[in-house]
Formats: structure tokens, C-alpha cells, sequence
């Protein structure tokens, strides 16, 4: 009788635990598949109570590194992908996964080191030749190495510059395999350099000692984009809500909610989709 | 970095404020916890029980797999159930992923082995000592796996307690199932995991100081609960 009352017990606390989670009406939210650096930088804190000012539509963001982020939405786990970086981004809506990618927003990557310098890599603007500087003096040099936006924009540069990095990994160039923050914390930690987009660097909390080093080459402009996940090829994606979002991402009032955002001051992110 | 001290008053001064958003957290991280500690529970203790209890082909392989479970990593979880739930995996149409009963969903297959393994050397312990009871009263089958359970009962509340360590202190398997949402899947590791990213260490901390004071919270209750019951037991 007893065995019995707790065997019920243990069930009724499952049922009510588990299974009355609330649960909200499936229509009244969406999923984004983004990135580190917009949740990081407080962006999406920014401009999402907005959207759903506006709307009614709730934004639930997951935020992961670009790579991952493309690969959840082409498994269909996701309404809209909100990332940055371009090639990839163009292939995913090749591949028949996104219906359209549209230019949101940019800001840039800089090079951050250590006050020590000891590629004496300081006040430069072209991150080429400062890579090419880091590379011939062995200075450490933390790498996401997590197929990210930034990893990408971080490798293109690399084979710019002629530089085989990852031949040199272990010893000078450090892969983290770790998102920005993770990367920041590791790399300020071992007085590597690293490159990271600019909005997460001023929203981090963990600088140290640290300071922008090279800043202000084209090369390091940082593009997001913004695509619908294709409803026809993933039926489960809400394409109404979802195409709500995209369209005021794009429009004059969600393009004034990015360029709204500051952070000590200082603008994080420029929109610039075309009117 | 600032010292210990003010850490644990920022953890101190975290919980006094009653802030909403962190009582939102903690109180999502209990629901997803305990749920999938109790239906561990409801999973691992007969299998382990009926492991422990009687003797069958292949039960010694069984008995390594099973505390090979134990080891089983948080993100290899949370990857199985991730490509079981996605929109492109076989349990797609239920729409569970970035939930929180993904989240219990990961947390139970993480933890039910635990419970199970355990459980198994608690009976079988237990077993060796009332097999000649059971051989002459003639229990056999599910009486003797209830009675073993029941007769247990107090060391089985710290199998109990061990999966729930394991389930409240994982991140690897919660953050990939239910994508760290704010106000929906957000919970106190992925908290930490979040804050620690952003690089506001002592944050993180603290908050890991209030993660741990719900444990021991946690623990002490279900000891005091114990007690108590022990006493009435042999009273």
C-alpha cells in the first residue's frame, strides 16, 4: 500500500513537473538561428522587445557560431537565420534551404593584443601585413577554429596574407575551437593575439590590460545577412511570422532599432539593408 | 578579478535582491532537474533492480554497459537527442527542440543509468542478504524487486541524490536541446556558460555560488525528509 502511494507520488510529481512547463501557443513565436556576437553585444536585447512591441511575434534566439547556426536551419530547426558570413550564407539559399539573403547590417573585426605588442603590430590598418608581421615573429595568435563567421573571415585573411597558420597550430597559432568569448578569455589569458568583431569586444567584460591593435582595414568590414529558412523545403517553418521579422529587420523602423544601439557610448552595429 | 569574498556577497546580494529574471532561471533549472531525476527514477530503479536481483544470460555485459553509461558526456547526449528531435530527425513533428522538456528529455537519458548502475549494486547487495528469506517465504519475480526497492529505500534516496548532482551541474547536453533562450530555456548553467562568454567572470561566479547553494538546499532536504522518515520507521 505504501510501495504503492510513493510509486504514485513519484508519478504525479513527474507529470506536473514535466509536463506543465508552460507551454505557449505555437503560432506566437519564432526561432532564430544567430550568432554569438549579436546576443552577446546585447543587440537582440536591444531590438527584439521592439519587433514584438510592434508585432506581438516573441523572438526566441539561438545563439551559436555561424557555421552551426547554418546547420541547424538546414535541418530545418529554425524560422530565420540571422548570421554573417556571406559565402556561406549564399550557399545555404543555393542548396535550397533559405528563400532569399538580404544585407541587414555591418560592423568590422579588429585585432586586439596584448600592451607588450610583440609583433609590434600596433596602429596598423592593414591586417595583411600585420598578420604577415604576427606570423614572422611567432606571436601567439588565438583562433577560433569553429568554422564561426569570424573563424572564416579570420581564415580568408590568413590565406591572403600567403600564411599556412594552421601548420603552425599547437605552437604560435592556437585554436580554441571555442566561441568569441571563450576565445577572449583563453587568449587574453596567454597574451595571444585575437581577432574578434568589434561589437563583442566592447560589450566583453574580461579585457585585462588588452587594447584594439590594428583597426580600420576594408579587408575586416563584417556583413550580416538575414534569410527566411525555405518553407517549402522544411514545411514545419512558420513562413508568416518568419517573414515578418525579415521584413522589419529591413525596414526603416528595425534599421533605426540597430543603429539605436550603443554601447559605452559607442554605435555596435550599422545597418545598411538596401530601401 | 576581484577576491572570493566579494564574490560570494555579489552571490549573496544576487539572491537577497529576489531579481526576476534569476528566480525565473532558478526556478526553470529545479522544474527541468527534478523532472528528469524523477523519471530517471521511474526508469533506472526497476531496471536496476531487476538487474541486481536475478541472474540471466548476458546480465554481466549488461552490468558493464550500464556503469559505462555512467560516463556518458553531456554533449554526446545532447547531440543524440538533438538529432532525435530535429525538424529533420525521426521525432521532428512534436516539435520538442528548444523546450524544456528537450531539456528533461536530455537530462533523463543522461541520468537514468546513473540511477540504474547504482541501484544495481545497492540490491544486489541487499539481494545476497535476504535470498534465503525470499527461497523459503517463496518470493519471486516482482515481489522480490519491490521488496528489495522498498527495503532499500534510504540508500536508494542517494542514488536519487547523485543523479540529480549530475543532472543540475550538466551544460553540455541542456545548452545544444534547448539553445539557451532566454526566458524559455534559459537555465542556471547555461547562465554561467553565457556570462562566462561574455566575459563577466565574477558574474559567473556568483552565479555558480547560487547553483551550488540550490544543491545543497536540495540535498538537505531530502535528508531532513530521510531522517525524519527513518525515525518513523523504527519508532
Amino acid at each position: 500500500m505504501i510501495r504503492r502511494s510513493v510509486l504514485s507520488l513519484t508519478a504525479a510529481v513527474t507529470l506536473s513537473l514535466g509536463f506543465s512547463l508552460p507551454v505557449v501557443a505555437q503560432d506566437d513565436f519564432i526561432i532564430v538561428q544567430s550568432t554569438t556576437s549579436t546576443q552577446n553585444s546585447g543587440l537582440f536585447d536591444h531590438i527584439l522587445p521592439i519587433f514584438r512591441a510592434a508585432t506581438g511575434i516573441e523572438v526566441r534566439v539561438v545563439a551559436v557560431g555561424t557555421g552551426q547556426a547554418i546547420r541547424n536551419a538546414a535541418n530545418g530547426d529554425g524560422d530565420v537565420l540571422f548570421v554573417h558570413s556571406k559565402p556561406s550564407e549564399e550557399a545555404f539559399v543555393k542548396n535550397g534551404d533559405g528563400v532569399r539573403r538580404f544585407d541587414v547590417m555591418y560592423n568590422d573585426f579588429v585585432i586586439v593584443g596584448p600592451p607588450a605588442d610583440p609583433a609590434d603590430v600596433t596602429g596598423m590598418s592593414d591586417v595583411v601585413n600585420a598578420l604577415k608581421q604576427i606570423a614572422a615573429a611567432e606571436a601567439p595568435f588565438a583562433s577560433r577554429g569553429d568554422d564561426s563567421g569570424t573563424n572564416k573571415a579570420e581564415l580568408r585573411l590568413w590565406a591572403e596574407a600567403g600564411i599556412d597558420a594552421s601548420a603552425a597550430s599547437g605552437e604560435w597559432y592556437r585554436e580554441t575551437g571555442s566561441g568569441m568569448g571563450a576565445t577572449l578569455n583563453t587568449g587574453t589569458a596567454m597574451g595571444a593575439y585575437i581577432m574578434t568583431d568589434r561589437a563583442t569586444w566592447i560589450a566583453f567584460g574580461n579585457k585585462g590590460d588588452y587594447q584594439i591593435a590594428v583597426e580600420g582595414d576594408p579587408k575586416m568590414f563584417n556583413q550580416y545577412g538575414i534569410i527566411l529558412v525555405n518553407p517549402e523545403k522544411h514545411p514545419n517553418v512558420k513562413a508568416d511570422a518568419g517573414q515578418a521579422f525579415v521584413d522589419w529587420v529591413l525596414s526603416d523602423e528595425g534599421q533605426a532599432a540597430i543603429a539605436g544601439y550603443q554601447q559605452d557610448g559607442q554605435q555596435l552595429f550599422f545597418p545598411n539593408a538596401d530601401s | 578579478m576581484t577576491g572570493f569574498g566579494s564574490i560570494l556577497a555579489q552571490a549573496l546580494g544576487l539572491i537577497a535582491s529576489g531579481d526576476a529574471a534569476l528566480m525565473e532561471i532558478i526556478g526553470l533549472s529545479l522544474r527541468v532537474t527534478l523532472s528528469a531525476v524523477a523519471l530517471s527514477c521511474l526508469i533506472g530503479l526497476p531496471l536496476g533492480a531487476a538487474v541486481g536481483a536475478f541472474r540471466f544470460p548476458g546480465r554481466t555485459a549488461l552490468c558493464v554497459v550500464l556503469n559505462a553509461l555512467m560516463g556518458l558526456p553531456p554533449v554526446v547526449v545532447g547531440l543524440l537527442v538533438y538529432l532525435m528531435l530535429s525538424a529533420a530527425g525521426p521525432l521532428g513533428p512534436l516539435a520538442l527542440l528548444y523546450t524544456p522538456s528537450a531539456m528533461v528529455i536530455a537530462q533523463t537519458v543522461l541520468v537514468t543509468p546513473i540511477v540504474a548502475a547504482l541501484t544495481r549494486q545497492v540490491v544486489e547487495d541487499l539481494n545476497q542478504e535476504y535470498d534465503e528469506q525470499f527461497k523459503s517465504l517463496g518470493v519471486t519475480g516482482a515481489g522480490r524487486v519491490s521488496a528489495l526497492l522498498w527495503d532499500a529505500r534510504f540508500s536508494l534516496l542517494t542514488v536519487a541524490l547523485a543523479g540529480f548532482g549530475r543532472a543540475v551541474a550538466e551544460v553540455g547536453a541542456v545548452i545544444i536541446v534547448g539553445g539557451n533562450i532566454n526566458h524559455v530555456t534559459r537555465v542556471m548553467t547555461t547562465t554561467i556558460a553565457l556570462e562566462t562568454s561574455k566575459g563577466n567572470l565574477e558574474l559567473a561566479l556568483a552565479l555558480g555560488v547560487v547553483l551550488l547553494g540550490i544543491a545543497v538546499t536540495v540535498n538537505a532536504a531530502v535528508m531532513g525528509l530521510r531522517a525524519s522518515a527513518v525515525r518513523s520507521a523504527y519508532a
